[in-house]
């Protein structure tokens, strides 16, 4: 008898710590919303990305091929933007200005891009500034090879580190069993590159043969949020997972984060790709989410305009159209909460050097959030 | 006689005729399919049911199947604001997906026969390509 208690304490503790994942993944719904979203910017079918220049306008990046300033209330188009491969998740992506912007003034842009060959496109990146209206010193920083007609996963975010190195992203481009693990590849990897381009003679694959050195991680299946985490100074992404195992990494120099060896999803079509979730010499993710929430871009809140929120990590979800607020500590999710239920799909985040959040909301336009008094 | 003979040549012609489009059109399926899975299945899923109020159904889509021209026209141009499918409202936003219009073709032709699809004429790239911008 005594025994069979024993037992019976242990299958229930096993249920529970089997369950642990499962109660991370259940998000909350705030009792009290301490800001309101004001629609600042209206009309704007896919905003991208968006960069806040130290005159106060924005830039915002229209995934159908667009670049657009907003300045005291007005939209215009900059004119001698990339061209833009339009096909699938394709298009014009991310903007990020120069860390010294000030005095070089610097702006970088994701693209998706025809350049070379082959038929298709890859994503690309490219450096220029703003005259007037216009782009100039248009200069392609980096193009990924070979092109494919494939839809899917460009990427692509762009940050930088506080030595001022340039990160962005490439997804899988859909083949996930050529691309993310073969480093003599591009596509399903964070790259690492100087500013003008050139490659860091300590990237960790420049001495590998037939490698492309602008690797600095691998394994990735399609990151579209890379923020630098202020405190720490790293370099933080969110992928999409298939159907299931979405994810936070944190990217580490030549690690590798086990797609599509490792996985916590499965195909679209319900049927296994891999029935590991670890293995020696893989990165586990910081943190995952079955069901998938489809995360976009993210931000770190550090600002005091929103006092309870100081610390938190805001990512967009694609899937369910909300906006997440992750608590952390010692680097794990500890809470999770959802706000701005319902607005529609959220593809970017970020805190602007006013302190505020801006939200971009497919169909919609971009949200300041405003706390309340 | 010769009447026999010109109705069967006729009805042999209309036969192959028959049997050639479906044919073209079981390829056509086939090519669909596989545009389907690259670019559709992420937000419409593999069942085509999409996700309730948020991407709406293929899958015995009663907007689908009675705005031919206008879903066509969307996966074209892209589309976006309130549509309502199968009694419930979707405002919603899907970008065109830079697809020609034989892809196009292909991927309506998938769609509208399959999870109990039956599409009444088969979709040509001469009718997507006669679709507007509206």
């Amino acid at each position: 008898m005594k025994n069979s208690i024993s037992f019976l304490v242990l299958v229930l503790l096993g249920l529970n710590l089997s369950c642990a994942q499962q109660g991370e993944n259940e998000v909350s719904t705030p009792d009290k919303i301490t800001f309101t979203p004001q629609l600042i910017i209206d009309d704007l079918p896919i905003a991208w990305g968006m960069a806040f220049l130290p005159d106060g306008s924005i830039l915002i990046t229209e995934k159908s091929g667009d670049l657009i300033r907003f300045k005291d209330g007005n939209k215009s188009i900059i004119n001698n933007s990339p061209t833009i491969y339009n096909r699938g998740q394709g298009g014009l992506l991310d903007i990020a200005i120069d860390p010294d912007y000030k005095n070089n003034g610097w702006i970088y842009i994701s693209y998706s891009s025809e350049e070379g060959e082959d038929k298709g496109g890859n994503t690309a990146i490219m450096r220029a500034k703003l005259n007037g209206n216009s782009l100039t010193n248009n200069e392609v920083l980096y193009k990924a090879s070979p092109n494919s007609t494939k839809g899917q996963h460009f990427g692509s975010r762009i940050e930088f580190d506080n030595d001022g190195y340039l990160y962005f992203s490439i997804g899988d481009r859909g083949d996930r069993d050529v691309n993310p693990q073969d480093i003599t590849k591009d596509g399903g990897k964070v790259y690492r590159i100087n500013r003008d381009g050139s490659i860091p003679s300590d990237n960790p694959f420049v001495n590998s043969e037939g490698a492309k050195t602008a690797i600095y991680s691998y394994g990735h299946r399609n990151p579209q949020g890379m923020v630098k985490n202020p405190y720490t100074g790293d370099i933080w992404t969110n992928e999409h997972g298939p159907q299931g195992g979405d994810e936070i990494n944190i990217v580490g120099k030549g690690k590798n984060y086990g797609w599509p060896v490792i996985t916590y999803g499965i195909n679209y079509s319900g049927t296994p790709i891999t029935d590991q979730t670890k293995k020696k010499g893989m990165e586990d993710p910081l943190h995952y989410w079955v069901p998938s929430i489809a995360p976009s871009g993210m931000t770190f809140v550090t600002s005091d305009k929103y006092p309870s929120w100081k610390g938190s990590l805001l990512i967009g979800s694609l899937k369910f159209q909300y906006l997440e607020r992750l608590e952390l500590k010692n680097n794990k999710v500890v809470y999770r909460e959802k706000l701005m239920p319902d607005l529609g799909r959220i593809r970017d985040v970020k805190q602007a050097p006013d302190g505020f959040i801006y939200v971009s909301v497919e169909g919609k336009g971009i949200y300041k959030l405003v706390p309340k008094i | 006689m010769k009447f026999i003979i010109i109705t069967y040549i006729s009805a042999l012609i209309t036969l192959t005729l028959f049997l050639s489009q479906d044919k073209a059109l079981e390829e056509s399926i086939k090519r669909g399919a596989d545009i389907y899975s690259d670019f559709c299945v992420t937000c419409h899923l593999p069942n085509g049911k999409g996700v309730e109020k948020t991407f709406p159904p293929l899958a015995k889509s009663d907007y689908l199947l009675k705005n031919r021209e206008e879903s066509i026209r969307g996966i074209k141009f892209g589309q976006q604001g309130e549509i309502v499918v199968n009694g419930i409202t979707y405002n919603n936003t899907m970008p065109a997906m830079g697809l020609d219009d034989e892809e196009i073709a292909d991927v309506m032709n998938y769609i509208l026969n399959s999870w109990g699809n039956k599409g009444k004429d088969f979709v040509t790239p001469e009718e997507v390509s006669k679709i507007q911008k509206k």
